[in-house]
């Protein structure tokens, strides 16, 4: 077979939050031989998918960053296992689309759709299923990558198992991965039965994530970062279960699986920087909890509006303006989480850093080896780039790790090499098996250099 | 056996796929040809399982013309009937080093129009007979003026279009559609990293350009129709003027 050669451009990169910028060589393959050929140079490389990562996980300063936006192919699918195998680049909006109408959703799914099946692997993604089906890891059944020797490979629980463990939420750096395979769910309608509750503080929104998740299949929770005293972590929890066709009102059971694709919009330039800040984020949430009903709601959800809010504003990363914003997430172990979360919370509110999003969520077990979700709670705050952020931010790290916690690599981009070592304890493994993939660490990205994921 | 077919030659190729797609969406039976057997195999898998129509593939090398009888017989006895015929077969090549390397340069040429002559002979003369289909064939722009930067590949794809004008006009009779498609600058492997390039159209939005024009029964297009005019100017330089300037 012939090996085609593949034109490199220098070109800017940046991750979904837009503070870093980066150059390096762009490759875009459209067939998988030219993929171990970016590999035959000299220069290291990494792959990025639809760069939805929030900081530097997908950039490669001056090596080779490989976009594998159309190694898209599907290429089976079991409708008897609902097993699907697909190149890397498939979207979950594609996955979706091809897919829902059938009535099958992904067994895992991230809180956005611009998502490649290779991202979700390499970051091991979660849902807001975490707390009953896990990470993505756990509906993967094997994957084909190309290692450094330009070598494809299968791996598997089975199979080569310490190559699949390490890949998943690997952060790309053990090969860039070609195939996966992996569980979709059967589903009964396109619909989701959804409940929303409203909790007046932190401790009200655990204990209510305690009642209610042994029913719902999905939870998560919207948290004010603002609120003080005894409104502290005051949430609107949203839960839901995929609706039965019983459940459906009589027109929607006409087309129960209807999945039509929703207009979205796209910001033409950057907000104003600072149009988030204190001030208009604190009057949004006062607006936001407020309009939610004291008793619980019921209503049944299109799987866009519950699954995917945010895709409905096509770069909604734009609204931070042009120094970008940065996404904190961390989970902390389940028994100490509500005092941990307390004490985060109230650090956040003295020192007036205010999310506009913040995002609470139980997670269950453990998977890969990197991989960011174990159990206990977990929560996400977006925060606009100003003068003290990081040094902010270092001080949320030592509060995570005195309380045994981590912060997930797809997001950051900040991090110490010290710091992430005492929050992910099986990194020595994970580095053991890298080194052996990948002696020549031809596989690095600003993050893996900047948190020195290497023996060399 | 099949309902109508439709086949499309240089299916890897992001355009072909996109037309593929375009036309699995219509209903069509497809049989998808390239040079890469486990590339094409994958692009038919897709099409199979995203949009559930028949998909065969099968090898087609371009400049192997003796291969190419049996290629074609092969195809039509897939289909009850064969529809189309689309080429969007062609590399860009290395102008530079075809300027001194002669194999280079006939290679160019031969994926660009020897090969697609020899393929688009056997199924001009099947259609003909048939009385009904339509062929679709992409040249570009670069075969509209002769420029230094590109001048072997843009005179295969020249000659190309003057290939397809003599077809459309033999086969007009028997109610065949020639398509000439001419495409800008299309956001394809043979243009990403260029510099200079502007108003880059997605592989997508030809293919829906070359759906419509196909049902509007258009002779020749350019794609995006812009390309029509900025064409029009160029052509119409005098050759005092167009040879004195760096293109």
């Amino acid at each position: 077979m012939n090996i085609p050669s593949l034109p490199a451009v220098k070109l800017p990169l940046s991750g979904w939050g837009r503070c870093e910028c980066v150059e390096s060589y762009v490759h875009r393959p459209e067939k998988v031989a030219a993929v171990s050929w970016v590999l035959k140079g000299d220069r290291s490389a990494i792959a990025r998918g639809l760069g939805r990562s929030y900081g530097d996980a997908a950039l490669n300063a001056s090596g080779s960053t490989v976009l594998m936006e159309r190694l898209n192919r599907m290429l089976a699918f079991n409708p008897q296992t609902g097993i699907l195998r697909c190149e890397a680049g498939v979207t979950f909006k594609e996955i979706l689309e091809v897919f829902v109408p059938r009535g099958w959703f992904p067994g895992v799914t991230p809180g956005t759709k611009f998502v490649t099946v290779g991202g979700a692997v390499a970051c091991d993604v979660h849902g807001k299923n975490h707390h009953r089906d896990r990470a993505f890891s756990n509906v993967v059944r094997s994957l084909k990558l190309i290692l450094a020797t330009g070598e494809l490979v299968e791996t598997s629980r089975e199979q080569n198992p310490d190559l699949f463990w390490a890949t998943l939420g690997g952060m790309g750096l053990t090969g860039i991965i070609i195939e996966v395979e992996f569980a979709l769910r059967r589903i009964e309608t396109a619909y989701i039965n959804s409940c929303t509750l409203k909790a007046k503080n932190l401790q009200q929104a655990l204990e209510l994530f305690d009642e209610y998740e042994p029913n719902y299949h999905y939870s998560v929770a919207w948290i004010d970062c603002l609120a003080k005293g005894d409104a502290l972590g005051r949430s609107i929890l949203m839960l839901g279960n995929h609706a039965t066709l019983s459940e459906l009102d009589p027109q929607q059971r006409t087309n129960p699986f209807d999945y039509q694709l929703k207009r979205s919009f796209n910001l033409p330039c950057n907000a104003p920087a600072g149009l988030l800040n204190r001030m208009t984020i604190a009057a949004f949430n006062e607006f936001y909890y407020r309009s939610k009903s004291a008793v619980k709601e019921k209503a049944i959800a299109d799987i866009d509006t519950f699954f995917y809010p945010l895709d409905s504003l096509g770069n909604w990363n734009r609204l931070y303006g042009k120094p970008g914003f940065v996404q904190y997430q961390c989970v902390f172990p389940a028994r100490v989480s509500s005092q941990a979360l307390t004490e985060l919370l109230k650090l956040c509110g003295q020192e007036g850093w205010g999310s506009f999003l913040g995002v609470l969520k139980r997670f269950g077990p453990e998977d890969g080896l990197l991989s960011f979700p174990f159990p206990g709670y977990t929560l996400a705050l977006d925060i606009a780039v100003k003068p003290g952020l990081y040094a902010f931010l270092d001080r949320l790290d030592r509060l995570v790790i005195n309380y045994g916690g981590r912060v997930y690599l797809a997001k950051d981009i900040r991090l110490t090499p010290e710091s992430f070592r005492k929050m992910y304890p099986r990194f020595p493994q994970w580095l053991e098996i890298k080194s052996r993939v990948d002696p020549n660490n031809r596989f690095t990205s600003v993050l893996s250099q900047r948190l020195q994921l290497s023996s060399r | 056996m099949n309902r109508k077919g439709i086949l499309i030659l240089g299916a890897t190729s992001s355009i072909g796929r996109s037309l593929a797609q375009k036309f699995a969406r219509q209903g069509f039976s497809l049989h998808l040809a390239a040079r890469d057997i486990f590339e094409v195999e994958r692009v038919a898998k897709d099409l199979t399982l995203r949009d559930r129509v028949p998909v065969s593939w099968s090898l087609f090398e371009c400049s192997n013309y003796q291969t190419h009888g049996e290629f074609f017989l092969n195809v039509i006895n897939k289909f009850e009937e064969l529809t189309g015929v689309v080429v969007c077969l062609g590399e860009l090549g290395d102008h530079h080093q075809a300027q001194t390397d002669f194999q280079q340069t006939l290679a160019i040429i031969n994926s660009n129009y020897t090969g697609v002559v020899s393929i688009l002979t056997h199924a001009a003369n099947y259609l003909e007979k048939q009385e009904r289909g339509f062929i679709i064939g992409l040249s570009s722009v670069a075969g509209d003026r002769g420029r230094q930067s590109n001048y072997i590949y843009g005179s295969a794809k020249g000659a190309l279009h003057l290939f397809l004008q003599g077809l459309r006009n033999r086969l007009s009779p028997f109610n065949i559609q020639v398509l000439t498609v001419k495409p800008g600058f299309v956001d394809t492997k043979m243009t990403f990293g260029k510099p200079g390039l502007f108003l880059v159209a997605s592989p997508e939005r030809v293919a829906e350009a070359i759906i419509t024009a196909l049902q509007q029964q258009k002779n020749i297009v350019y794609i995006p129709q812009f390309w029509f005019w900025i064409m029009l100017i160029i052509r119409s330089l005098p050759e005092t003027l167009f040879k004195q300037l760096k293109l």
